[in-house]
């Protein structure tokens, strides 16, 4: 009730602004986040059906690893907010996890070139994107263009949302109230979409917004897995943070599985 | 004297306005709080203080400050327009109040438009132009000003003046700077990559050397200002002390954008250097117009439209040491 009450008043606010925002300042309303939004028209008119035969897909599988000595995590300073402090008093940074054997978390690897003109049905189940002890959880995910993505605020603090993409709208949001949600949908592919919280600085997401739904994350044991390939010629890109890029070009045929490794290193 | 008092308040809020703006951006908080007028959907005076927390504790500090200051500015223009005699006096006010309410509305549509580097800086200058008007009120209903200074020589005017407007284009260009990231541009200093000039250049390296290069002229310019003042008229107590406070100034400014390359944009060190920049200005802008003011005052401009009796005559100023020269200006 109280989320629904704090929206409805957003929204009037928001019809206030459209206003005056008509009257003073046209385009102003632009950052009014209301409960859900879409950036601008929407590529996601794909067809019902998969495309792909499943009697001849294949899979893509691997494994990111981590060349050289990895950096040790640092400690996350939150004492700017003493709800976060409460949370999450042993939080390390994000931006570079590498665990046993030196595998890399928090890679986002996807097909980046080889399906054509296939379309593919967008899911109508959102993406969730938690903000959970002062931090985003997870930190790297993937969602189709023109799938829910939905962003929660599961903290006792407030927080805004605010992403920042390079080719979708960029959009800033707040989230005053434990358990709000807010709903968004991107309109065009972008790899990869940043998200932040300006009131807590140390708060980054990335979201890849692909046009198909060959894409994961590599977990903590660095492997992941592209399921349901049609046989073809693919370029595979390997996306980190802070590491940089990699793709590998890897053919698979009919019921075929193939297994790739990228290996990063730190840039700096 | 009591409008005066109260004019040289508002003036030094809004410095300590520019201060805390100077720290939203060192902060990078200017989004924290995504809305505007409200805040998180709240009134911004009922906004609930316990979520004063991370970033809102800067940005919605600096809006309630502003707010302050806004009214404040409400309250001095209505004031001059019931008291003030000289009609480029009201006006001044009047101006100062378009002005505040201006950057007010700049303020909102940088936030809800997502900083767009234009205008984030157009409210960095503006700001320096709200404070720039306030203290000019408080000059001009200073009981110094109504006594009247002696006649300044061109030389003066000329130099004065152009100190005043080359260090509010160089506080453009830091802002230009701030706002597009240029800050640590070149890294090192007093040398930009260990040499007296860049070896390589991109548009972040050109805005921050500009800056450093202007920040030369500067010095040279109020360097220039302060010697004059003090060879040729060391006797003026009203020329000679803010020439004083100036080259203070000046050194402490330059102190501070020295730190703040050197401590990578320590975020009190960054707003202090914004806010040395206000007062450098200032400072330069009294001096320029002690240097004018028999010329403002004399040209008309103060007996025009008045409503009432000219209050400028020429009483003897206690600070002067040249007694011959006493109210020639008035």
């Amino acid at each position: 009730m109280i989320i629904n009450g704090w929206e409805m008043y957003m929204r009037r606010v928001c019809r206030v602004a459209v206003v005056v925002g008509m009257v003073l300042l046209p385009g102003a309303v632009v950052a009014c986040g209301g409960g859900t939004q879409e950036s601008g028209p929407s590529e996601a008119s794909a067809p019902v059906t998969n495309p792909v035969d499943p009697a001849t897909a294949g899979n893509v599988t691997g494994r990111v690893m981590f060349e050289g000595t990895p950096p040790k995590p640092s400690a996350l300073r939150m004492d700017s907010d003493p709800n976060c402090v409460q949370q999450g008093a042993s939080a390390t940074d994000e931006s570079v996890i590498v665990g046993e054997g030196g595998a890399v978390q928090n890679v986002f690897v996807y097909v980046k070139d080889g399906l054509g003109s296939l379309r593919f049905p967008v899911p109508s189940a959102p993406v969730v994107l938690d903000q959970k002890g002062c931090r985003y959880a997870p930190h790297v995910l993937g969602a189709q263009v023109g799938q829910p993505v939905e962003v929660l605020n599961s903290d006792p603090t407030l927080h805004n949302v605010h992403a920042v993409p390079a080719a979708n709208q960029e959009f800033n949001t707040g989230q005053p109230l434990p358990g709000m949600k807010h709903t968004h949908r991107f309109s065009t592919r972008e790899v990869m979409v940043p998200f932040k919280c300006d009131v807590h600085p140390w708060m980054r997401a990335y979201i890849g917004v692909l046009d198909h739904p060959y894409f994961g994350v590599t977990g903590a044991d660095g492997t992941f897995r592209l399921n349901g390939l049609p046989p073809g010629t693919y370029t595979i890109e390997a996306w980190h943070e802070t590491l940089g890029s990699q793709t590998q070009t890897v053919t698979i045929g009919a019921n075929e599985s193939r297994d790739i490794a990228f290996s990063l290193k730190s840039t700096t | 004297m009591l409008l005066h008092l109260f004019a040289a308040f508002v003036a030094a809020a809004t410095a300590l306005l520019i201060f805390a703006g100077g720290l939203v951006t060192s902060t990078e908080s200017g989004l924290s709080v995504p809305d505007w007028p409200t805040t998180y959907g709240w009134f911004m005076f009922t906004f609930p203080l316990d979520k004063m927390v991370g970033g809102i504790r800067y940005e919605h500090s600096h809006r309630l400050i502003a707010s302050v200051v806004g009214f404040l500015i409400l309250v001095l223009a209505v004031w001059l327009w019931r008291a003030e005699p000289r009609r480029w006096v009201r006006r001044l006010g009047y101006v100062a109040l378009g002005a505040v309410v201006t950057q007010g509305i700049l303020g909102g549509i940088t936030v809800l438009w997502f900083l767009p580097d234009p205008i984030s800086i157009a409210h960095a200058g503006l700001a320096q132009l709200v404070f720039c008007l306030t203290l000019s009120i408080a000059l001009a209903t200073s009981p110094g000003w109504h006594r009247g200074y002696p006649v300044g020589n061109r030389t003066l005017r000329i130099i004065a003046l152009v100190t005043t407007v080359v260090t509010y284009v160089q506080i453009l260009v830091g802002a230009t700077m701030r706002h597009t990231g240029a800050g640590l541009a070149i890294p090192d200093f007093p040398f930009a990559f260990g040499r007296l000039v860049p070896p390589a250049w991109s548009a972040p390296i050109a805005i921050h050397y500009a800056h450093r290069v202007g920040a030369l002229v500067v010095t040279v310019l109020v360097l220039a200002t302060a010697g004059h003042i003090l060879y040729h008229h060391r006797t003026r107590g009203e020329l000679r002390r803010p020439a004083l406070l100036l080259l203070a100034m000046l050194s402490v400014q330059l102190t501070l954008g020295a730190l703040t390359v050197l401590t990578g944009k320590q975020y009190v060190v960054n707003s202090l250097h914004v806010v040395a920049g206000a007062v450098v200005l200032g400072t330069s802008l009294v001096l320029t117009l002690r240097a004018h003011r028999p010329r403002i005052e004399g040209s008309g401009l103060g007996a025009q439209g008045s409503r009432f009796r000219n209050p400028l005559s020429p009483i003897p100023d206690p600070g002067s040491r040249i007694p011959e020269l006493r109210g020639m200006g008035a």
